[in-house]
């Protein structure tokens, strides 16, 4: 089953690289839809951050002095001035990682 | 008249510099899905099959967290439409080559190539054999990632479960969208997302995933005509 659904979205995936080069005319893209794609990263990626950092593995919402928000708010500081992807992560995890073994131990 | 090969090298070393984030991304990547209970083989068939990082992470998320086949497929799709503009943008430099060598080059689509070669094609485009740099890039960028998810489904399996390596997931994706916290607009959609993700968790099948964008997706095309 698993396989089966790598599969499908590797294909819907070699699509979506593929269509717009061998098979459509590149003009049936309007241009409103070609803006609206422009926003993709933008509307996908908060909904995998924010219930990351929001919700505890139970799935219920966690208080506001969960360390996963401290950690989240200082990767975000330190990616907004460094525009730096790694910085970005290893500060959140070093806060995190800080908070959890020793200001809560 | 440059030779095909400096323009492929010229692919390569222009995507050399992104190895920073696509290196541990990779790793990361690997990491989690043995950390989610996936079989090796199968964690890395999602990096040779599906080949895009965000989208590899939320297939085994969802999937791990018994979200359907269907949905699991469709957030794939919807995380992955982006390349669709790639497409669009690169055609016209792509136009004159064989079906078949169209076919190839579509694989090794992905951001960091796609931005570069972009901006290469576009400075140099009274050149010909332009597409060696889009196949330098990309597969240069192939390779890296293969090795990378490779090291870390071995790696993943050292790592202890109290380090919440889960918590990479949200802070990977966050530096992937930091740079567009400088556009307003952006952030706005943003925004959107995030809060309809909050309120739509509990919606059947992790659903939430698929709904979430389409919401903000809406806001953003009203937000479109609204400027106008």
């Amino acid at each position: 089953m698993t396989w089966l659904s790598i599969l499908l979205s590797g294909i819907v995936t070699y699509f979506s690289r593929m269509a717009m080069i061998a098979l459509i005319d590149r003009d049936m893209l309007g241009s409103k839809v070609k803006e609206a794609l422009n926003y993709v990263p933008a509307a996908v990626f908060p909904a995998i951050i924010f219930p990351g950092v929001f919700f505890n593995d139970f799935g219920s919402i966690v208080e506001f002095t969960d360390p996963k928000i401290y950690g989240a708010i200082i990767a975000l500081l330190v990616g907004f001035y460094s525009r730096n992807v790694i910085a970005t992560i290893v500060s959140g995890l070093l806060s995190y990682w800080f908070i959890i073994f020793f200001l809560l131990k | 008249m440059l030779s095909k090969s400096k323009i492929f090298l010229r692919g390569t070393s222009d995507v050399l510099p992104h190895m920073l984030s696509v290196i541990p991304f990779g790793i990361i990547t690997g990491a989690i899905g043995v950390e989610f209970g996936f079989d090796p083989l199968l964690v890395y068939a999602t990096s040779l099959i599906i080949f895009g990082g965000a989208s590899q992470i939320i297939f085994m998320q969802l999937l791990s967290g018994g979200a359907s086949s269907l949905v699991a497929i469709t957030s794939v799709g919807v995380i992955n439409s982006r390349h669709l503009l790639y497409g669009a943008v690169l055609s016209e430099y792509l136009e004159k080559l064989s079906f078949f060598k169209k076919l190839f080059i579509s694989y090794f689509i992905v951001d960091q190539g796609f931005a570069e070669s972009n901006k290469y094609l576009k400075k140099n485009n009274s050149q010909t054999n332009l597409h060696y740099h889009v196949l330098g890039g990309g597969i240069t960028l192939w390779l890296f990632w293969q090795i990378s998810t490779l090291s870390g489904i071995i790696l993943g399996s050292f790592i202890p479960e109290e380090l919440g390596l889960k918590f990479a997931i949200p802070l990977t994706f966050l530096a992937i969208i930091v740079n567009d916290l400088r556009k307003l607009d952006h952030v706005f959609v943003m925004l959107i997302s995030g809060f309809a993700s909050l309120i739509l968790f509990d919606a059947p099948f992790k659903s939430y995933i698929i709904l979430s964008p389409i919401v903000a997706l809406t806001a953003a095309f009203m937000m479109l005509r609204f400027k106008r």
